[in-house]
């Protein structure tokens, strides 16, 4: 019998969530935290199998599993992964130990009902990633906004309520008008909600245009591309920490992971055919939001610009219909969640010191804080772009491939490389070089050591997939070689 | 004419609650003043879910033990075939009919009315309005119900809709010192009144045209076209706007958030949820079996109340501050979407079944939620306080995080969001006016679900981002509290598992129409 590990990532995250949420009342704190803990490590261990047992030499999917769940309107419960999921999910519970382990003493207040929150929100991630029925899929999309609504509403800043409330009813937005577009397939599908049945779905061009602007509204939302990205900042702003690191590491992932699940292989015509607007889309957030990411006074605003930027190179990367840029979207997506991540863990930190995320209130962090301040900066070149840190491949892969595509479209794209270094290290030299800024800065304290670790694992990864990416290229080759010689047949 | 003695069996039900108002009105004749009310109470308790039995759907006379010895599919199927064996019968002449679908609706009607009774009577008591008689009222209320649901004639219907009504009307008005319940009392009747004039109007028109009152000859004389059809279609105008009063649809929705607003919460529970099962039956009687050669007329009336109910619904609830008015409201626009599912009926006999099991499921989970929320506000409520402003529930989860849980699990699955089982009737829904191809009407739903979507996540926001601003605690007694929270549980479990319910739903539907 075959361990359903895609079920498990899924499930034991959110029984853990639900355990830690009975277990753990105000009174006991403790126990909550070593709940999520042990369950956030376990949901990651359990997800390592789905790495070490794919075959990386296969396009379709892997560790299906598929059994009936509303058999009237042949609705099931499939799972699966691809070169394409796969990564997202491991990167996703792996993300989720950093979120645990970043709220440990941070939040002290419902405590339980914070970290299964993340929980929760991780197993549902887990099954979007994984889910391969559209109604399966849509149900975990939508409902792993609600303890994101929670999240940003209970534990964020002075402006949470609207900030909650935004990022709510703009991603709800596009997914409702993406579940008429659902039983818009199901009906032409021959009553069918498997995605990929839909991807064999003969569709005429009208049809496709109607379709594709249908998940786009859902997508461009949750990516965010410009100009529907103005939820982003807010939310990021008023979002705890982990919240931040969810929403850059993981929920941004979703929009641009449904292009390639979604979009391209079920309206591929509409997709080839609206790329030239997909691009300028996705160039103006290159650029322009690389101009908004340098004039912004408050740190976590400044990144969740600039995530919006990087985000706009992994569109870019997909609309271009060949294997570097798709492949290269892909690593810079991967490789977005972990600096990003790490980039909010590191506001964080001195957030939890000086309660202030001005730039001005900092300045000269590095006399009173130098190994925070090495990590930060590594974390800032990765965010740049610099060769040998994650960052750089993806961006360099998409760069290429757009070179590749159009020489003027490359050429616009490359300019993200000195925009991302000048509003990242501008900030880094206005927080952490120069004189002791004010005595909140000489009285901060250097990382301890939980600090310590957590920013230590997330340096490696970074620097390891700088150096050798291989690893994650060679699991996605066969999918997006697959996906590409899909779209290139028309539907028509 | 020669007399025949009429078989009782198919009106058991109804004939047994009948006795029972009897009895109950004897509890209340010779109870000391002032006692009685917990006898009362239990007698009515036992009348309703005796009737619930009497009621279910199964054919008794098949071998039971033999039936599931044979059964294939597992248990499970079994069952569910089982509770739809039931047979379509006629008796009294054409006038009343016992099929499986009236017998799921008034089974489901006599259960919501025991939750609405378990659930009132803390209310009604730290109030002082529990009194036996208003036991006897509210079983007459089920008895309106369960011959409007039986009712295959238009006099019978008639008859169900004018004692359900009349008992409303009177229990609306049970806090008589109370101004607003008076008032809403006054507006209820008159509006409501006036409603059954219409419908009285209506009816008298298709008996003029078709020259029977029995809805299976009115059919049959609509089928071989030997009716003036003018006169039906000025007829069929004034039937729909009794159903539409009746569900509460733009535009006859006047009453719904003054009278929801007005009554004591216990009688707004009952009037919100039970009596929608019951004008969902009549609508499906008169229009779908009475009047379907006309389908194309009243399925455009329906579709324009729909639409009306569904952006007038979401839009009037954003303004509203107190909860039960929002509730009110909202509860227009679900019934716009309820009523999307019967307009959508056409095409093949799938079809035809697929958009009213979809309309049934919707009516169904709409009762089942709004039970639930109707009974927190309840719950929360006590003696000299009314929980009835959203700004009663600010910081609910700092004082007891269990019942905020569980008032977010119903607005969350109202709200139509997944897991939840709110999703899933608005989901089938969907899909019935999409295989109708009414594309627009689709995304105009959806995007009012938007708006909805808005009002309801703001109980929530006042829930879990607010500061509390009275620390009373929140308590529930052993019983209440098991009972509502298995309620709000159950609207999560369906959210997991909605396959069932949806097949018993086209079961039902198939066996009454073979």
């Amino acid at each position: 019998m075959t361990v359903p590990y895609l079920s498990l990532a899924i499930w034991v995250p959110i029984f853990g969530g639900l355990l830690t949420l009975f277990a753990g009342k105000d009174r006991n704190a403790p126990v909550a935290r070593i709940i999520a803990l042990l369950t956030a490590l376990a949901g990651f261990l359990i997800t390592i199998p789905l790495y070490t047992g794919f075959d990386t030499t296969q396009a379709n999917m892997q560790f299906l599993e598929v059994l009936p769940w509303v058999q009237y309107f042949n609705v099931s419960y499939a799972l699966g992964v691809d070169g394409i999921s796969m990564p997202f999910v491991i990167l996703n519970s792996f993300i989720t130990i950093f979120v645990v382990v970043a709220g440990w003493e941070v939040i002290q207040e419902k405590v339980a009902q914070y970290m299964a929150a993340f929980l929760i929100m991780s197993g549902l991630t887990n099954g979007i990633f994984s889910a391969l029925d559209g109604v399966l899929f849509y149900v975990f999309f939508e409902a792993a906004l609600i303890p994101m609504y929670l999240i940003i509403g209970i534990w964020g800043g002075p402006n949470r309520v609207y900030a909650a409330l935004k990022f709510f009813l703009y991603t709800l937005l596009g997914s409702l008008l993406m579940l008429v577009a659902f039983i818009y397939l199901f009906q032409h599908s021959g009553g069918s909600f498997s995605i990929l049945d839909w991807h064999a779905a003969p569709l005429s061009m009208r049809e496709q245009s109607w379709i594709f602007f249908a998940f786009l509204a859902s997508f461009a939302v949750k990516v965010p591309m410009w100009p529907v990205h103005t939820w982003l900042p807010d939310a990021h702003v008023e979002a705890p920490t982990g919240g931040s690191v969810v929403l850059a590491a993981i929920a941004l992932k979703l929009g641009a992971y449904g292009f390639l699940r979604f979009s391209l292989p079920i309206v591929p015509d509409a997709s080839q055919y609206f790329a030239p607007l997909m691009i300028t889309l996705s160039l103006i957030a290159v650029i322009y939001i690389g101009f908004v990411a340098l004039v912004q006074t408050d740190m976590k605003k400044l990144v969740a610009y600039s995530s919006i930027s990087h985000m706009g190179f992994a569109t870019l990367g997909f609309f271009m219909f060949n294997q570097l840029g798709i492949e290269g979207a892909l690593v810079q997506m991967i490789s977005h969640g972990f600096v990003s991540g790490a980039m909010f863990l590191c506001i964080g930190v001195l957030y939890d010191r000086v309660h202030s995320r001005q730039i001005a209130d900092y300045g000269g962090v590095v006399n009173t804080m130098p190994k925070f301040a090495a990590f930060f900066l590594l974390f800032a070149m990765a965010n740049a772009g610099l060769p040998a840190t994650s960052g750089f491949v993806g961006e360099f892969m998409v760069v290429l491939g757009a070179v590749k595509y159009n020489f003027w479209i490359g050429f616009a794209a490359a300019t993200t490389l000195i925009l991302g270094a000048a509003y990242t290290l501008w900030m880094y030299k206005r927080v952490v070089f120069g004189p002791v800024g004010n005595h909140h800065v000489a009285e901060l304290k250097d990382l301890n050591a939980r600090e310590f670790l957590f920013l230590a694992v997330l340096a490696l990864c970074v620097l390891g997939f700088g150096l050798y990416p291989l690893p994650l290229t060679e699991v996605m080759h066969a999918t997006v070689d697959e996906l590409l010689r899909h779209v290139a047949n028309s539907k028509l | 004419m020669e007399f025949q003695i009429p078989n009782f069996a198919p009106a058991a039900a109804e004939i047994f609650v009948a006795a029972m108002a009897l009895v109950l009105l004897m509890v209340a004749a010779f109870a000391r003043p002032g006692g009685g009310r917990c006898a009362a109470f239990w007698v009515s308790q036992i009348t309703l879910l005796v009737a619930a039995v009497l009621s279910l759907p199964v054919d008794w006379s098949a071998g039971v033990w033999e039936a599931l010895s044979n059964s294939e599919g597992g248990f499970a199927m079994w069952l569910l075939s089982w509770l739809a064996s039931g047979k379509v019968t006629f008796t009294f002449g054409l006038s009343f009919l016992s099929d499986p679908l009236g017998g799921m609706l008034k089974s489901l009607v006599c259960l919501a009315v025991m939750a609405v009774l378990l659930y009132g009577r803390r209310y009604l008591n730290d109030r002082k309005l529990e009194t036996p008689e208003y036991y006897v009222v509210a079983i007459c209320a089920t008895l309106g119900m369960l011959v409007l649901i039986s009712a295959s004639s238009l006099l019978t219907i008639y008859m169900g809709l004018e004692l359900l009504s009349l008992s409303s009307y009177a229990l609306v008005a049970a806090d008589r010192d109370n101004p607003r319940a008076t008032e809403a009392a006054m507006k209820y009747f008159v509006l409501g009144a006036l409603a059954s004039g219409l419908l009285l109007y209506g009816i008298s028109m298709v008996y003029g045209a078709t020259g029977t009152l029995d809805i299976i000859e009115v059919a049959r004389g609509l089928y071989e076209q030997q009716v003036n059809r003018t006169v039906l279609l000025f007829g069929l105008v004034f039937v729909v706007a009794g159903i539409a009063f009746k569900l509460g649809v733009v535009p006859f929705h006047m009453w719904i958030p003054d009278v929801y607003h007005g009554a004591p919460t216990s009688v707004t529970l009952l009037i919100s949820t039970a009596p929608k099962l019951a004008a969902f039956a009549m609508a499906f009687r008169l229009l779908a079996l009475g009047m379907w050669d006309l389908a194309p007329q009243w399925q455009k009336m329906l579709m324009i109340a729909a639409v009306a109910s569904i952006v007038l619904g979401n839009l009037a609830a954003i303004a509203q501050t107190n909860l039960k008015r929002m509730l009110a409201y909202s509860g227009i626009s679900h019934m716009g979407f309820m009523l999307l599912g019967l307009m959508a009926a056409k095409g093949s006999p799938h079809d035809l079944f697929n958009a009213y099991a979809s309309s049934l499921f919707y009516v169904v989970i709409y009762v089942l939620t709004t039970l639930a929320s109707f009974g927190i506000l309840l719950m929360m409520s006590r003696e000299g306080f009314e929980a009835e402003n959203i700004d009663d529930f600010r910081g609910l989860n700092r004082r007891n995080s269990w019942w905020a849980a569980m008032m977010a699990i119903v607005m969350l699955s109202t709200a139509g969001l997944p897991f939840f089982v709110g999703f899933f009737s608005k989901f089938f829904v969907l899909q019935a006016v999409l295989s109708a191809g009414h594309l627009p009407l689709a995304v105009l739903a959806v995007l009012m679900s938007l708006v909805g979507a808005f009002f309801y996540l703001r109980i929530v926001k006042v829930m879990y981002f607010d500061e509390p601003t009275d620390d009373t605690p929140v308590r529930a007694s052993r019983g209440f509290g098991l009972v509502l929270s298995s309620n709000v549980l159950a609207v999560a479990v369906l959210g997991i598992m909605p396959g069932w319910l949806m097949n018993f739903c086209v079961l039902i539907l198939r066996s009454s129409f073979g």
